[in-house]
């Protein structure tokens, strides 16, 4: 790392300025290339599950199309919300950005909120992650995704704390830059969720 | 859980092992409290991010690891000498073969190299560390901690006996009660997440620190199979990570992934774990190319032939080796279609394969060949690959691979190709590089022992395997009726493996003879070497360079010495140097890691959300982490440097 | 010490040599080299000619080899020659690359032949003969729909008639794999697979499990034995007359884990139950429940 790690370049935005977020940065980038494959291979699995559903029910039967469409609408709206949350930091406007952050994380809470009613909903149905492989097909693969969305959730918080303790730094910059990226792709995954496993399930 | 089930006994066997674990804990206690060596384990070793001694942490566990799955191997050996011999039961033997295949591939081949490549790329590229230091300690506690998982089922709880393809409904808890399939699932999770984190780190290391002027096409051959090697490691082991994580579901949570009923399906087991285990044995070879053309091009005093060629292989076999895995399933009876497409991509493998071959032996050509012991690693790395390269060829032929498959040949083939590969080039990269790691050379003459005896006992061992295969035994059998001729070529068998076992402790030897009597390196280049790891001290300040040398040319150090004196440093050019803090949480993290796994391998998930608990804490106190590392003054480095050129 | 070394690797290249002098003494029990059937024929061929260009591959390889290392060797003449800065050349990469490529294609062609060509019986003129396998731990189960009749551990066989076995599994993975008659494929749980061999001659063959499926695998063998068609059917008419009767009790028996011996029955376990149907394994539940009961760790829910 050495000295190249303060090696401060003026004319970038914040969260580009010192080496090592331009490296951070890109890593996480590398990171998102290996998410993709992960859930590339749950979806795979999915798909490949989807129709050996045993003794139990099929998708067409069991999918609750409201709470879907409310969850879909609340991801998709604090992805709009963290890229205002961005739009503010390039700004160097504090304030708005903690606000639109606090929103992403309150929509990401109403997003898992849904999910786990959802979830309950089918438990309560009698579809659980052992009745079938479709449904654990369909646990693992949504689970994994609403895990990610729990843990951006902690992430955010913890950067919220550090922007309140140390304001708009490089460093909190980079941060803040790389949880947005983190949770863009989050919502690119629920689109196709939504597409792959709901909307096609309810169909076929 | 019984505690009579805990532990595993009734075998005069394990409890030998018992003893000697018990006694080598106490043992290494007694020193470390006796010599008061604590503190410097702690400082030095355990919280350390220096790529240098983190890769040579991965080497020494890679060693231990290689000697255990060594026993494994002679036991299984000593088992198939003769007919109907009663020295395991079957259940011991399926226990041996599967954690000798999972500790060879998953905690010998790739932490060896893993530990290489953590010595020789930020050198290689002129880089003071690699871009995540920290991470990197982390990549290296994880693999610790998963192989240490791994190894403990063999006294508690019971080892997985399901073969390291673990495939399914056999892995699944209908048929393999009890932990040892857990320890699995659950340790090479561990360690994998490591692996990934690896790829990601010399990944980024290696586009973006670079010395000035080291343009991609100047890069040493080895970073360039290193950073293609990230490449498959950053898209394969996901699927791999999510294989294991839908074994665990299925085994501790009752998931129906791969059971026989409610719709499972073990097939998909199957192609789950060949789409990573495929360009697995890849990641394993790519670096070991590499290594060999360092070592060929240094003591054949010549530029490596073809380079843009060699580079255009590795970069066709990568993605080749991810359209190939139903090369170990054509007789899952997908349909002739399928089974010629994957045919035909396994077999065109072989073509960058060539290349390679010819361009290394082009590359000879007109050189002026030294027989060093690295050297002889990696010439006799060339016809042994090859025997090994067309028997696989052989093998992707899908309607002659109905009779190989499964059988000895099979056995013959992967064991041509990893040992001739990986393990020559583990051999090969440990004499070539070790001066640079610990200051002196290894024994010329005991190395060449070593090299002889491992390298015969390796073809006494391994050739006779594909007649074996072409007679019918299949692999896998912890014994066989006499009478069907196989016990000639087996006892043969036995007899190269006894070889191999000497050569190892040959080489063991001269570790310990070379620390003693062995040969101080002063000048750092004691190879006459080309590329930048030569440039500077053996072993190098932490800091690797005192300032960050400029790069002309393709074997930048070569092109320094014939342009000029080589690298110098001038005083005047000396600044101070920025370095990261070591920490203890990675470590921490992993112990963390460690008991959580073993939590849910005996399913106590109260221990295991325990220790969850403490990792998310290690997360949460690295995220507010200031620590910004710190600096080496200008006058640290002068006393550092002309210590280091007083001892030249 | 360089010579030294010359000299080891002139004997090493002996091994292989002396490995095939050894061998041939007894190159009958190279099964899968000397083929009893036009499958296992086809794959002999298939080998033979693969084996044609590794060999030549092999032999460039390592003359080349051989001659680079004696040639440009370090020797005391030569210590003030310095090598030449040779970066490539680009007609031999073009060869080096074209070779390999014509090779592959070589065996590429008759490989995509010979894989579809097994996938259907080596002869029309007669009517294939059909044999279902199921696999269990750790024996094989063969039942003659047609004759209605069943075997264990052993099946006989009409020579010179294609017969498909059609394969499934009640437990693990297997392997149905008889050398001299043509190469294996997988038994599996919930599926059938199929795999068409045919008996040149009367005789015995040995099979076994390729696939490792547990403890007792190294002992799942099993004998096919071809007959004279004539003999074939007398065999047939005997066991329907004489044999007992199979019933679920009985095959629940057989199904457990462990070794039995060789067993004959005049009817099928068909009748009630086919392992190749997905799920199958859910009608005969009794069979884990009671393995499993001392097993405290095991939560087996059906
Ligand atoms: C010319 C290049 C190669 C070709 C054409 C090739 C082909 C094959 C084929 C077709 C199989 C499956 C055979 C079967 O299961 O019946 C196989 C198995 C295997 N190969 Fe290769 N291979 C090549 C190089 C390598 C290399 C470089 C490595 C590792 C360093 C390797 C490691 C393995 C392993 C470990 C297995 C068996 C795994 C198992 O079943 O446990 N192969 N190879
Ligand atoms: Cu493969
Ligand atoms: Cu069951």
């Amino acid at each position: 790392m050495a000295e190249a790690a303060h090696r401060y370049d003026e004319t970038m935005p914040l969260e580009y300025r010192t080496q090592e977020s331009r490296l951070n940065i890109l890593g996480f980038w590398i990171f998102l290339g290996a998410e993709v494959a992960l859930f590339a291979t749950l979806f795979a699995t999915y798909l490949v599950l989807f129709q050996r559903t045993g003794s139990g029910p099929t998708a067409k039967e069991l999918f609750e199309v409201k709470d879907v469409l409310i969850e879909t609408l609340l991801l998709l709206t604090s992805s709009f919300t963290c890229g205002l949350a961005v739009f503010e930091m390039r700004r160097g406007r504090l304030s708005g950005l903690l606000t639109w952050l606090l929103v992403t994380l309150l929509l990401g809470a109403g997003f898992i909120t849904f999910e786990i009613r959802e979830f309950i909903h089918y438990v309560h149905e009698g579809a659980t992650m052992q009745t079938s492989a479709f449904l654990s097909s369909f646990f693992v693969l949504v689970g994994t995704h609403g895990a990610h969305v729990s843990l951006g959730i902690g992430w955010m918080i913890l950067i919220i704390i550090q922007l309140l303790q140390r304001g708009l730094t490089p460093r909190t910059a980079r941060k803040v830059f790389i949880v947005s990226l983190y949770w863009h792709f989050l919502d690119v995954v629920w689109i196709f969720i939504f597409t792959l496993v709901y909307l096609t399930g309810m169909v076929i | 859980m019984k505690w009579s089930e805990f532990f595993v006994t009734g075998e005069p066997l394990i409890y030998a092992a018992d003893v000697a674990i018990v006694l080598t804990i106490i043992g290494i206690v007694f020193v470390l409290t006796y010599f008061k060596k604590w503190k410097w384990l702690w400082d030095e070793w355990l919280t350390t991010v220096d790529h240098k001694k983190i890769g040579i942490m991965y080497i020494i566990c890679a060693v231990l690891m290689l000697f255990r799955g060594g026993v494994d191997a002679l036991l299984m050996r000593a088992q198939l000498t003769a007919p109907n011999m009663k020295f395991l039961d079957a259940q011991h033997y399926n226990e041996i073969f599967t954690t000798h295949g999972t500790i060879m591939i998953l905690f010998m081949a790739m932490p060896f190299l893993i530990g290489l490549m953590n010595i020789v790329v930020p050198l290689q590229i002129g880089a003071r560390d690699v871009a995540y230091p920290y991470l990197n300690a982390l990549s290296f506690w994880l693999f610790f901690f998963g192989a240490l998982l791994f190894n403990i089922s063999f006294v508690i709880g019971g080892s997985p006996d399901a073969g390291w393809t673990a495939y399914f409904p056999l892995a699944s808890n209908e048929f393999s009660p009890g932990v040892g399939n857990n320890y699995y699932a659950v340790a090479l999770q561990i360690s994998g997440i490591g692996t990934l984190m690896t790829g990601i780190n010399f990944l980024v290391t290696i586009l973006k620190m670079r010395a000035p002027g080291m343009t991609l096409m100047r890069m040493p051959m080895f970073t360039w199979t290193v950073l293609i090697t990230c490449v498959i490691i950053i898209f394969a082991f996901p699927v791999f990570t999510v294989a294991l994580a839908l074994m665990t579901f299925d085994r501790l949570f009752g998931t129906q992934f791969f059971t026989m009923a409610n719709g499972g399906m073990s097939m998909l087991w199957a192609n789950l774990f060949w789409i990573w285990g495929h360009p697995e044995v890849y990641i394993v070879i790519l670096p070991s190319f590499g290594i060999f053309s360092e070592i060929v091009s240094t003591f054949a005093r010549k530029r490596l032939f073809g380079y843009k060629a060699m580079i255009g292989s590795i970069v066709g076999i990568a993605f080749l080796s991810f359209i190939v895995w139903v090369h170990h399933f054509f007789t899952m009876g997908a349909g002739p279609a399928v089974n010629s497409f994957f045919s035909i991509t396994t077999m065109a493998i072989a073509i960058p394969t060539g290349v390679k071959v010819f361009n290394w032996l082009f590359t000879l050509r007109k050189g002026k060949i030294r027989f060093t012991t690295a050297m002889l690693w990696s010439l006799a790395f060339i016809p042994n690959f090859v025997i090994g390269g067309v028997t696989g060829v052989m093998l992707a032929m899908a309607a002659a691979d109905y009779q190989y498959h499964n059988s000895y040949f099979l056995i013959g083939h992967f064991h041509y190709v990893l040992i001739a590969g990986t393990v020559f080039a583990c051999f090969a990269g440990v004499h070539y590089w070790y001066p640079k790691m610990f200051g002196h050379l290894l024994n010329e003459r005991l190395g060449k022992w070593a090299f002889w005896l491992f390298m015969i006992g390796f073809n006494i061992c391994f050739f006779p395997m594909y007649f074996l295969g072409l007679m019918g035994m299949t692999r896998r059998m912890y014994t066989y009726a006499a009478g069907l001729g196989w016990t000639p070529l087996n006892v043969v068998a036995t007899i190269g493996a006894v070889l191999m076992g000497i050569g190892f402790i040959v080489f063991c030897y001269n570790i310990y003879y070379s620390a003693r009597y062995g040969e101080r390196d002063m000048t750092g280049d004691p190879w006459d070497g080309r590329t930048l790891e030569w440039a500077t001290a053996s072993p190098p300040a932490h800091y690797n360079f005192p300032v960050v040398p400029e790069v002309t040319d393709l074997d930048a150090y070569w092109a320094m010495k014939k342009n000029g004196n080589g690298y110098e440093v001038k005083e005047e050019q000396l600044e101070p140097i920025h370095m990261p803090s070591n920490s203890g949480r990675p470590f921490l993290i992993s112990i963390a890691f460690f008991i959580a796994g073993f939590g849910l391998v005996f399913k106590w998930f109260t221990l295991a959300i325990i220790a969850a608990i403490f990792i998310i804490l290690g997360l949460i106190l690295r995220s507010f982490d200031d620590d910004d590392g710190y600096y080496i003054s200008v006058d640290e480095i002068k006393r550092t440097e002309r210590l280091a050129r007083k001892g030249a | 010490m360089k010579h030294e070394k010359q000299r080891g690797r002139k004997w090493f290249s002996l091994l292989p040599l002396s490995l095939l002098l050894f061998l041939s003494g007894c190159s009958e029990k190279i099964v899968v080299l000397n083929p009893k059937g036009p499958v296992a024929k086809a794959q002999y061929d298939l080998i033979m000619w693969s084996i044609g260009f590794m060999l030549f591959i092999i032999i460039v390889v390592f003359t080349l080899f051989a001659v680079v290392l004696i040639r440009y060797r370090e020797k005391p003449e030569t210590a003030d020659y310095e090598p030449p800065d040779e970066e490539g050349n680009k007609l031999l990469e073009i060869v080096w690359t074209a070779i390999p490529i014509i090779i592959v294609a070589a065996l590429a062609i008759p490989t995509v032949k010979a894989t579809f060509a097994l996938e259907k019986p080596p002869r029309h003129d007669v009517k294939p003969i059909t044999i279902h396998v199921t696999s269990a731990n750790w024996k094989w189960i063969f039942s003659y729909p047609e004759q209605n009749i069943e075997t264990v551990n052993y099946v006989n066989i009409p020579e010179d008639v294609p017969v498909k076995f059609k394969l499934t599994s009640a437990g693990p993975m297997n392997s149905f794999w008889v050398p001299e008659l043509g190469g294996q494929k997988y038994a599996m749980d919930g599926m059938e697979t199929q795999l068409i061999l045919q008996a040149d001659h009367p005789g015995s063959y040995m099979g076994r499990s390729a696939n490792f499926s547990g403890r007792q695998f190294a002992h799942m063998e099993f004998e096919v034995v071809a007959q004279k068609q004539d003999e074939f059917d007398k065999w047939v008419k005997e066991v329907q007359q004489t044999a007992p009767k199979l019933n679920k009790e009985k095959y629940e028996e057989i199904l457990k884990p462990g070794l039995v011996g060789r067993m004959t029955f005049s009817n099928t376990h068909l009748e009630w139950i086919d392992h190749a149907e997905q799920n199958s394994h859910h009608a005969n539940d009794e069979k884990h429940n009671d393995r499993h009961e001392d097993m405290e760790s095991d939560h087996h829910e059906h």
